[in-house]
């Protein structure tokens, strides 16, 4: 097992072989995971893994390296490789472990480890995947098949140690269940994927409740046509609201900030958006995904308001950047196992509006409502957007046809400011979340 | 090249007969098939930024991943350490899924070794000094910088892994490789008063230090900084349906969406694929013929045998525009019958082999590019993509250019900035109306994602001229 003694032993010896600095990292865990296809288990996998790190600093030049073996020779070799290498990268002013008055004091509970979670049996498993599936080929005559259904577990434990003072770790536990039926109609074929994901089993939604919205999301796909090329107001469905932050984390990551690689570039306290707008990173949120007490270097995770209103208050930060950038860290430092922390966000989301979803949709007069996309058609650097899209064309405040391969353009500048209505249907499934929202005008290309 | 048979049995106390032994563990429940998968993985990265070398990272990793097959069923586990009663655990814990009671004891092995090399290599990348290395990435930024002044900055990154791995059948089979890899990028921004663009190249593959060419870092360099350059004049692209010419090469990626997933034997096994049931029909032009090939050379989705063992070839996957072969790995082989044809992969030992594409490209036509962009009135020039991902059950797919050109009247005009283009696989290539002679496979860079495993792969596609295609722009 991998103990925070033997994380302040390698740093006391990475010390000892001249780093200046030196941080160490542990992870360990356990999956499960149960693939149900047609009611039949298709796939069981059952794993423990474990990793250390090792990062240091030899007066100001940085190397990285890690194992996944835990023997003395093996760690032994860690600790020299890594101070070898770092004595040939070159000095790096900004690189260094945070200021000392930064890191954590405690370690704070935030609800993240469900017992409950580690005492669910295979068999249970097994039921809850197939409940799933079960309740998706129930929900009408036209699911005709099905890509299965998937539960899996997760229990994990992270250490951190560094020369700068700092100890700690944390338990976290994880829980998912995903169901992907395949509607058809007329020769075609539709499939959805649906899931939930929490720390909690009790947080996770019914195996029930996610077949039947897998299957009405397959269903609704069917006899998709594609549409004339036009500008149109664009609804997005809150789970593609969703793809659509994450692209947006891209742009304030404190990375691309320093390498000027973003359209948001010299923009803190301006107007980026629609006053509706606000954007806010959470690590404390209790029993969340992206939860966690402290941040990759050590330091107490807070929350972030990154835009306000529609004004850009902040970047994610970790120490790297914020050195470069003349700021402070926002502890949304991510340690991977090998290599510098990058930034990451802990839960990241757009705060709830004041309209229903259907009121949303309801004042369109003729327009797009995305419910899923596809692709990788985003840009940081000049924010251009252009990806893959399908939902349904809205006609007079109502939905009425499907739509498929057309995509939707445009670019993030004029889309946050072209956000008119923002809903007030905010969950969290995963790390990032947003309501449903109304986007002015988008260039929507098909026939 | 290191032998893995003795390199494992000489690194861990671990000897054929506990191998054998451990076989039997895995089919103590019964089972119709069982495999064993050793890995060690060495992995070195170096990033160059701001002119300077900002981290040298080292990452290793091993350990055993253990399968067990029982009709449509597979049982998987692993273990990060290379001993013997951590394997025996996890094969113990893989066994569950078989219910048929009694196992046939230890499974007897023959070692055996691939038939070839594809990539036999002078000198791993891994074994060079640091500060050869450096080196390399040095002349790219300088040579980058030296492009045009309003290349701004250069991120360098030169990363290489060597993994030897080892597997074990209850068919008998012991069989290991040892597969070196590497890959250079470069990113360029260019920076014009304030406006931003960005370029990306590189390349690699199975190959070792001397691939690495003081020509071929150069052109890198300048490849990079050409784009980024480029887009400073790009503008907005078109929006709506119309001729695509695609140029060689990375393009390619194009057949990676539109029929290479789709043609994967699990999902059509499983009637969830477009292209299910479509065997021996039309699903191209008769100009296309699109192969699967992991037996080339050096190339970044080679391998002298698969992640299960098996000897990788050329794979037939549509002739003359018939759909005429499926990628299989073992399961779906045993399960519908079909030949083996070497692709099963898997990320890691932490991971099932799957079926997944190698290098995969469209056969040489008779046209000239010249002549494909002379007959076109009004379209879109797409030469160079980022990523692409397909929607397997319905077949619609995209992939994005990130350098693209208008053709008005036959000639290459104005460049326009990024769109993603999407299309259905099914009828995408029937539309395919000319192949040109110039088939080129990416420079390799690739790297395919599917159920959450990453494995490298290569594409390639003469200059071609699609008739109709939706382009995502906005003008």
């Amino acid at each position: 097992v991998i103990t925070i003694e033997l994380l302040h032993d390698i740093v006391k010896q990475a010390v000892k072989h001249g780093a200046t600095e030196a941080e160490a990292t542990g992870v360990e865990s356990t999956e499960f995971h149960v693939e149900v296809r047609l009611g039949e288990v298709e796939k069981l996998q059952e794993a423990a893994s474990r990793g250390i790190g090792l990062r240091v600093l030899y007066q100001g030049r940085q190397a990285s390296g890690s194992t996944s073996d835990l023997s003395p020779q093996a760690v032994d070799e860690l600790i020299s490789s890594t101070v070898e290498m770092a004595k040939l990268t070159s000095v790096d002013d900004a690189a260094a472990l945070p200021y000392g008055d930064e890191l954590a004091r405690e370690v704070a509970d935030l609800g993240l480890y469900d017992p409950s979670v580690n005492a669910l049996t295979t068999e249970r498993k097994i039921e809850m995947a197939r409940s799933a599936e079960e309740a998706a080929r129930g929900a009408d005559a036209r699911i005709t098949n099905s890509e299965g259904s998937a539960c899996s577990t997760a229990t994990g434990k992270s250490l951190l140690v560094n020369s700068a003072g700092f100890a700690g770790e944390y338990q976290g536990t994880s829980c998912a269940l995903t169901v992907a039926p395949i509607a058809k109609e007329n020769g075609q074929m539709q499939v959805a994927v649906w899931g939930d994901r929490q720390r909690a089993l009790g947080s996770l939604d019914s195996p029930e409740t996610l077949g039947l919205e897998a299957a009405m999301r397959a269903l609704r796909k069917l006899n998709a046509r594609k549409v004339r090329t036009q500008e149109a107001p664009i609804v997005f469905e809150s789970s593609v609201a969703e793809e659509l932050l994450g692209d947006f984390f891209a742009a304030v990551d404190g990375y691309s900030i320093f390498r000027r690689a973003s359209f948001l570039v010299g923009r803190l306290g301006e107007m980026i958006a629609a006053p509706a707008l606000t954007v806010i990173d959470d690590g404390r949120m209790r029993g969340a995904v992206g939860s966690r007490p402290f941040d990759g270097e050590g330091l107490a995770t807070r929350q972030t308001v990154v835009v306000e209103n529609g004004v850009l208050k902040n970047y994610l930060l970790n120490t790297y950047t914020a050195r470069k950038l003349g700021l402070r860290s926002t502890a949304s430092a991510i340690r991977p196992l090998t290599g510098a922390p990058v930034v990451g966000f802990s839960n990241f989301f757009i705060a709830p509006g004041v309209y229903k979803a259907d009121e949303i949709i309801a004042s369109v007069k003729n327009g797009f409502y995305v419910t899923e996309m596809i692709g990788f058609g985003f840009n940081a650097v000049t924010g251009d957007f252009s990806r893959g899209a399908s939902g349904w064309w809205i006609e007079d405040g109502k939905l009425a046809f499907p739509v498929e391969e057309v995509t939707v353009a445009g670019n993030f500048r004029d889309m946050l400011r072209g956000i008119e209505m923002i809903g007030n249907d905010l969950r969290f499934r995963g790390r990032v979340a947003a309501p449903t929202i109304k986007i002015d005008h988008m260039m929507v290309s098909g026939e | 090249m290191i032998e893995p048979i003795s390199f494992f049995t000489g690194k861990f106390d671990i000897s054929i007969s506990d191998i054998e032994s451990l076989l039997g563990a895995a089919l103590s429940r019964g089972g119709d098939y069982a495999d064993l998968y050793f890995e060690y993985t060495t992995l070195n990265s170096l990033n160059l930024e701001e002119q300077i070398v900002k981290s040298a990272n080292r990452a290793s990793r091993h350990g055993v991943g253990v399968r067990v097959i029982s009709g449509e069923k597979t049982g998987y586990a692993y273990c990060d350490e290379i001993d013997v009663a951590a394997i025996r655990k996890a094969a113990l814990t893989a066994a569950h899924i078989a219910e048929s009671g009694a196992g046939p004891g230890p499974v007897g092995v023959s070692p055996s070794r691939p038939a070839r090399d594809l990539y036999r290599v002078a000198q791993l990348i891994e074994d060079e000094p640091l500060p050869r290395k450096i080196e390399l990435l040095n002349r790219i930024d300088r040579k980058a910088r030296a492009f045009d002044r309003r290349i701004r900055e250069a991120q360098v990154s030169l990363a290489d892994e060597f993994k030897v791995v080892l597997i074990a059948t209850s068919e008998g089979s012991l069989v290991g490789d040892s597969q070196p890899l590497a890959r250079m990028r470069v990113m360029c921004i260019a920076d014009d008063d304030g406006a931003l663009q960005s370029g990306v190249s590189g390349g690699g593959g199975r190959v070792g230090m001397d691939f690495y060419s003081d020509q071929l870092l150069d052109q890198y360099a300048d490849e990079a900084a050409r784009q980024a350059i480029i887009q400073l004049e790009a503008q907005d692209a078109p929006a709506g349906s119309m001729e695509v010419v695609l140029g060689p090469g990375w393009p390619g990626v194009l057949l990676h969406e539109a029929v290479g997933h789709g043609l994967e034997a699990d999902f059509n096994r499983k009637g969830m694929s477009a292209f299910s049931g479509m065997m021996g029909q039309k699903v191209a032009s008769e100009l296309c013929t699109v192969v699967d090939d992991g037996a080339m050379p050096n190339r970044r989705g080679s391998l002298n045998i698969d992640d299960e063992g098996n000897q990788t070839s050329q794979t037939v996957l549509i002739e003359n525009g018939v759909l005429r072969g499926y990628l299989q790995d073992k399961l779906s082989s045993r399960l519908t019958g079909a030949g083996l044809t070497g692709n099963g992969r898997r990320e890691s030992y932490r991971h099932m082999p799957m079926p997944r594409m190698t290098n995969t490209y469209l056969l040489n036509g008779m046209s000239s590019s010249e002549d494909i962009i002379r007959s076109v009135k009004r379209g879109l020039y797409a030469v160079q993509f980022g990523g692409g991902q397909v929607d397997i059950t319905n077949g619609k797919f995209v992939f994005s250019a990130t350098e693209a050109y208008l053709i008005e009247d036959g000639k290459v005009t104005a460049p326009v900035k990024g769109a993603t283009l999407i299309g259905n696989g099914p009828d995408a290539l029937t539309k395919v109306t000319a192949v040109a002679n110039d088939l080129a496979l990416d420079e390799g860079v690739g790297t395919c994602g599917k159920d959450g495993q990453s494995v490298p792969v290569c594409v390639g596609l003469p200059t071609i001229k699609i008739s109709e295609m939706t382009v995502g722009g906005t003008k």
